[in-house]
């Protein structure tokens, strides 16, 4: 049987890493070699490795930091941050990462999404959507580090990038990013429930229970954290035993 | 032990290199043929899709140098993943496309049977269905990592080494004398892919 999968973020901005709250106001955990050897020792199903100011920065990926990170990586790495082109997703492959995050490129040009399926196969690459909800409830999808509304409804943007080739879809929300106040599970479910390709829930994970939520009430296929691994005494580990407990497949 | 992985230009070549010295090979990266004729075992790995990759290895001699060691010279070769499907008589990932050839078999999408989501990504049983060296001192349904929207259909169950059940079940592993496949990857299942490596390294 299929495993859920618990996939620690690390977020990763200049020469640090750094975990966000609401997509601002970061703070510093430490060196990203650091983060991903434990990670390895620990036996991690995955991990998320997002370099949050390439974009708004109009620059990159920094390959030859993914390169050295990856040489550690016994496990399956997604890269994301700055991927606008057919080149970079090619150049992050080869140089260790297993699937490949767009989130911007995909707003500014759908056709990257098309071209990079066809040309790495569907499965190595991910849409990430960042969702926002107005005071009113209504969630769009938002752009750049979730700094602008592009009016998107995010169930119909997920079915859009499903179409044009994604193999994964990210909902990622802004404002519960760095709460653990729970994860958006009314924008997760509305997206699995929209696409057949796997759905990671990320942003507001701060207990286990939020990710028994995630798969049970959100229809989610992974769950995402940053916040809850870097900052309490919460492990992928003890993760995947409560959500075994509760019914969840896992591999422990 | 000196293993060459042949890099297409469209996979993560590197992980695969580094799980391969950590196994205690000599691993050289190369998208030349004749480097092919100088080494003991040959990886073909794989993300991408199949007429890309089947393009890049005809344009470089790949293929026929790739047919030539295994079949005339018993050099051992693993395809994982893509690089599995690649052994296959023909694929019809985007339009049809020959393979290899090395095992008689079709490459097809995977179906989803009740409400599987596919892609198939995560972590997911290996069960050996014949006793394929590759296997060994590892436990009967170790979970390895998949990523994939393809899977082989063998003409001969002889060939199957292990299944895997999503999507009604297929075909994760083949065994044809010395060629093997891996529909997950062995690189990135950290310590039971590792001790798989090491059987390939050490076989």
């Amino acid at each position: 049987m299929l495993k859920v999968r618990v996939i620690p973020t690390l977020l990763y901005r200049d020469v640090t890493l750094v975990k966000g709250v609401g997509f601002d106001a970061r703070r510093v955990v430490g060196s990203p070699m650091q983060a991903v050897q434990v990670y390895n020792l620990r036996n991690v199903d995955e991990l998320c490795f997002f370099d949050i100011t390439a974009s708004p920065q109009r620059r990159g990926p920094d390959f030859s930091l993914i390169d050295e990170l990856a040489d550690r990586c016994f496990m399956p790495l997604t890269v994301g941050g700055g991927v606008r082109t057919l080149d970079d997703v090619r150049d992050l492959l080869a140089v260790g990462a297993d699937k490949v995050a767009i989130n911007t490129a995909a707003l500014d040009d759908p056709e990257l999404v098309r071209a990079a399926s066809d040309r790495f196969g569907a499965q190595c690459i991910v849409a990430v959507i960042d969702v926002r909800a107005d005071p009113q409830g209504t969630v769009t999808v938002w752009r750049d580090n979730a700094a602008h509304d592009t009016g998107l409804d995010p169930a119909a943007w997920a079915k859009e990038l499903e179409a044009l080739g994604a193999g994964e879809v990210l909902v990622q929300s802004a404002d519960r990013d760095g709460t653990m106040s729970g994860y958006d599970l009314d924008t997760i479910r509305r997206v699995s429930d929209s696409v057949s390709v796997p759905v990671i829930a990320s942003g507001g994970a701060g207990t286990f229970e939020h990710m028994h939520e995630a798969f049970a009430d959100g229809r989610a296929s992974a769950v995402a954290a940053a916040s809850m691994f870097h900052f309490t005494e919460q492990t992928p580990m003890g993760a995947k035993q409560y959500l075994g407990a509760h019914g969840h497949p896992v591999r422990v | 032990m000196r293993v060459a992985i042949v890099d297409t230009g469209l996979c993560n070549v590197d992980s695969m290199w580094r799980a391969l010295e950590e196994c205690g090979a000599t691993a050289v990266v190369t998208a030349d043929p004749s480097v092919l004729g100088t080494v003991d075992k040959i990886v073909l790995p794989g993300v991408g899709a199949f007429p890309d990759a089947m393009a890049a290895l005809a344009a470089d001699g790949l293929d026929d140098a790739i047919r030539d060691e295994v079949t005339n010279n018993e050099v051992p070769l693993l395809g994982v993943c893509l690089g599995m499907q690649l052994l296959a008589t023909h694929g019809a990932e985007v339009r049809d496309c020959a393979g290899l050839g090395l095992i008689d078999a079709s490459v097809e999408r995977l179906e989803s049977r009740s409400g599987e989501r596919v892609p198939h990504v995560g972590w997911n049983e290996v069960h050996r269905t014949g006793d394929a060296a590759l296997l060994h001192n590892i436990p009967d349904g170790a979970d390895f990592y998949f990523v994939h929207s393809f899977h082989m259909r063998c003409a001969d169950p002889a060939d199957i080494a292990a299944a895997t059940p999503y999507c009604g079940g297929f075909t994760s592993m083949v065994v044809r004398d010395h060629v093997v496949g891996t529909q997950f990857h062995p690189e990135k299942s950290q310590t039971y892919g590792l001790a798989l490596l090491r059987n390939f390294v050490e076989m």
